[in-house]
């Protein structure tokens, strides 16, 4: 049998790998999505002060940090049993939304962008974001960098630092908001609202104007039906911060929805032998192996499911968006709710309504009257036994649980992250594109990048997944006999 | 390629935030682009492996190797790079001390696997499942590669030439050595001697730090959350634990001014092997021991009595600087490699 070779994969953060198996004819018999690393958080934190989480998971990920900054902080509510005061929540929520802000603009415009505004075709070495800046003209290329910036130095002003915030603190947050500071908080909002509907329009114009990425968006060889997960507010809008967790299964219909500490009810996670990542799935549904469909317990969380989880959006230009995003894929309603889109490729347009209603939703926070309320910092006296916290991170629901002994020193840890969530999906994705693009033994240079398309929607995080981050290189491609001999060798250069 | 010199960044066991943390010199970053070719830059550029072997050794000018030695592909990965690089600079915390991974330094490889895989409230393992390096498949083979027990920093592993502190460094930092380099390399200006630290204060965090200082003592610690700080006054003489006396500076103090205590991510002073021992003298130096007429003994214990308030001494002291930690070296002696 023959085998192709995929490591690493790239753009991306972290690190996995790719086997491909090709059966006598040349076709897809399987393939599988390896990732090769692990560091162990949950077992060196054993024995960490439960108040220093929030500086020690964060340096799970450096590229959403303020992800598991907050979960860790909102793990130690519980565990103290300290309700936040309201402004403490709504500076958090400020916070997280200027951290969405720039997060989800790396993804569009650095890692999963250039496949679009360059083309899956265009030659590899211009598939970045130098190359993105050179199609659209240095003065956007400019803008983007303003708009990282902007939000890195609210990021810093309310968490302490620009990268790794130290914040977090049982039932509170260290840093008040001044007046000054609010005014400057408030004016960056409204950039940011800008960017979005520029970054909104600029999607309209370069992918859904153009007939082959719609196709593409709408093909079946990037459509799966899970399960969806994400975190609504009462409304079952979609909210990062805080809310219930909902699954819709893949007819649309409500599946369960469910408050955060009570995660291990509703999620397991399997081993296998060939990945140090594990693989979540619905409980209620159970694993029924790497397939889609309402018997599968496979569910993913991304920016596209938290729409599809949501009834609409809870800020007015994002609902815009939200509709016309239903309409445009061809969704009808159902009992009054969009049925959800399962065209994967579409997770790039989710991902940027997310960043219109971020924006959107900082403007809000951070015109409260009560926004500048100096009282954010409790002292804290309950004894702790038990906290789970989760939040939205931008690649899934990602959740905290810690258990202490009565002097708040942790005896169990377990972090169930966004990526792990769609590790199933991811690998499904792959092996259905692998299918639909490799015939008869047939791969060309251009087939390899639209084949990473297929788990680049996700923006998979491998260092949040392992709680790791190993290195990410380049795409190959090996093909060996079924002596295991190498026959060809493809990259993502031409020489 | 144009004779432009050639730059080079990789991650191994790390967390992305120190590529992040290059992102995040901002316009600068254009700056850079100008005048380095890119040879190795995963992140932001497609070149491979392969491309790396290709290259004659000492074709890269400088590589940036952020991350901790925790697996067999990343010491691979190190000893590449070393060879192909004229100068090798630790880059970050992890690469430079271990950082966070190493925590893992004060645990074991089957305590990890067994908390990971086996005994967590969402594990569904029946048959106890383990990763394997090599596991047979009805289509082939497939491998990961091995997961060592100790965590090891950069400089354990292959010659060093320059450290750049910081979880992660901080863009000022970086945007200045980032200068130096190109002086050195654009216009022959003299390099820092092999083997220095660059990017940071050489005194301590206190220096830079704006909290006022009165040589005031203490008589217990408080856990973050057991006290509002006073605005304005040193944490540490507040009783809450600050790794500032130990840590050296180029951080900007950021931490102590949101009233934060430092937890020594830019690594020890200049000069000092073991940061957590530093720190240790420094909390000593803060205690209120010893009122007039008190027997020795009981300035010992009280002394002894002040330290038990202070909640995981060795994760704290040592929460960046683990690999180098005389408490680590002992046992990476005590089985030769530490693997």
């Amino acid at each position: 049998m023959k085998r192709i070779t995929i490591d690493p994969i790239t753009r991306l953060e972290g690190h996995g790998k790719i086997e491909i198996f090709l059966n006598d004819q040349g076709n897809v018999e399987n393939a599988y999505l390896q990732i090769p690393e692990l560091r162990g958080f949950e077992q060196f934190s054993i024995g960490r002060p439960a108040e220093e989480m929030p500086r020690i998971t964060n340096r799970i990920c450096g590229v959403c940090p303020e992800a598991h900054h907050m979960a860790g902080t909102k793990a130690l509510d519980m565990l103290f049993n300290v309700e936040p005061a309201p402004v403490v929540k709504k500076i958090r929520e400020m916070f997280y939304m200027a951290f969405y802000n720039t997060d989800h603009a790396v993804h569009f415009y650095a890692l999963g962008g250039p496949d679009f505004v360059l083309g899956p075709d265009a030659p590899p070495e211009e598939r970045n974001i130098l190359g993105v800046i050179h199609k659209v003209g240095v003065d956007i290329g400019k803008q983007v960098i303003a708009h990282r910036k902007r939000n890195h130095e609210v990021i810093q002003w309310l968490g302490g630092r620009g990268i790794h915030p130290v914040a977090g603190l049982p039932g509170g947050w260290s840093v008040a908001v001044t007046e000054e500071l609010r005014k400057e908080i408030e004016e960056i909002a409204k950039q940011n609202i800008a960017f979005g509907e520029f970054s909104l329009q600029l999607f309209a114009d370069v992918v859904l104007a153009n007939q082959a990425y719609v196709d593409l968006i709408l093909s079946d060889t990037f459509t799966e039906d899970t399960y969806y997960m994400g975190t609504v507010d009462e409304n079952n809008h979609p909210n990062f911060y805080d809310g219930k967790i909902r699954v819709v299964a893949p007819d649309g219909s409500e599946f369960v929805k469910y408050d955060a500490k009570d995660y291990a009810q509703h999620i397991a996670e399997r081993v296998e032998p060939w990945s140090y990542l594990k693989f979540p799935y619905l409980k209620g549904v159970g694993w029924k192996g790497f397939v889609d469909g309402m018997d599968s317990g496979v569910y993913q969380a991304t920016p596209l499911s938290r729409l599809n989880a949501g009834d609409g959006m809870a800020t007015p230009k994002a609902q815009e968006h939200f509709e016309k995003f239903y309409e445009t894929l061809g969704s009808e309603k159902v009992n009054g709710r969009y049925k959800p889109v399962h065209h994967r490729l579409a997770t790039h347009w989710a991902r940027l309504i997310e960043m219109l209603y971020a924006a959107e939703r900082m403007l809000e926070l951070v015109t409260d009257p009560e926004i500048t309320n100096p009282e954010v910092r409790p002292i804290v006296t309950n004894t702790p036994t038990v906290g789970i916290g989760s939040v939205e991170a931008p690649r899934g629901t990602l959740t905290h649980h810690y258990e202490t002994d009565e002097n708040g020193i942790l005896t169990k840890v377990n972090l169930v992250v966004g990526t792990t969530n769609n590790n199933a999906p991811i690998a499904m994705s792959i092996k259905k594109a692998a299918k639909g693009l490799i015939k008869d033994g047939n791969i060309s240079e251009g087939l390899l990048n639209t084949v990473e398309m297929a788990f680049r929607n996700y923006d998979p995080c491998m260092s949040c997944a392992t709680h790791s981050l190993p290195g990410q290189m380049p795409l190959e491609i090996t093909i060996h006999d079924s002596k295991g001999q190498v026959v060809d060798t493809l990259n993502q250069f031409i020489d | 390629m144009s004779e432009k010199p050639k730059l080079a960044m990789y991650w191994s066991a790390s967390c992305g935030g120190c590529e992040i943390s290059v992102l995040n010199i901002h316009e600068h970053i254009l700056t850079v682009d100008e005048v380095f070719d890119i040879a190795f830059f995963p992140c932001i550029a497609d070149f491979k492996v392969k491309d790396v072997e290709g290259y004659p050794d000492g074709y890269i000018d400088v590589c940036l190797f952020n991350g901790a030695i925790r697996n067999s592909e990343g010491e691979e990965m190190a000893h590449l790079l070393r060879k192909k690089s004229k100068f090798m600079v630790a880059y970050g915390s992890c690469a430079y001390e271990g950082c966070i991974p190493a925590l893992s330094n004060l645990t074991s490889k089957e305590a990890t696997f067994n908390t990971v895989y086996f005994d967590n409230p969402s594990i569904d393992n029946p048959n106890h499942i383990l990763p394997q390096e090599v596991t047979q498949m009805p289509e082939g083979e497939l491998t990961l590669p091995a997961f060592w027990h100790t965590v090891k920093a950069l400089d354990q592993v292959i010659d060093v030439d320059y450290y750049l502190p910081g979880c992660p460094p901080e863009p000022p930092q970086i945007w200045a050595v980032l200068q130096v380099i190109v002086g050195a390399l654009l216009e022959g200006k003299p390099l820092p001697p092999k083997g220095s630290m660059v990017g940071h204060t050489g005194v301590a965090v206190c220096e830079e730090c704006p909290l006022e200082k009165s040589e005031k003592t203490i008589t217990r610690f408080y856990r973050p959350y057991e006290i509002v700080p006073e605005p304005g006054i040193c944490l540490l003489e507040q009783g809450i634990v600050c790794n500032g006396p130990a840590t050296v500076g180029g951080c900007g103090a950021l931490c102590p001014q949101v009233g934060m205590g430092c937890r020594g991510c830019y690594g020890p002073l200049p000069g000092v092997e073991d940061q957590g021992g530093k720190m240790l003298s420094a909390i000593a130096s803060v205690i209120g021991a010893g009122e007039a007429g008190m027997e020795e003994h009981e300035i010992e214990q009280q002394i002894e009595d002040v330290v038990a308030t202070l909640a995981d001494p060795a994760g704290t002291f040592y929460r960046f600087s683990m690999a180098h930690s005389l408490l680590q070296r002992a046992k990476i002696n005590g089985n030769g490699k530490g693997e």
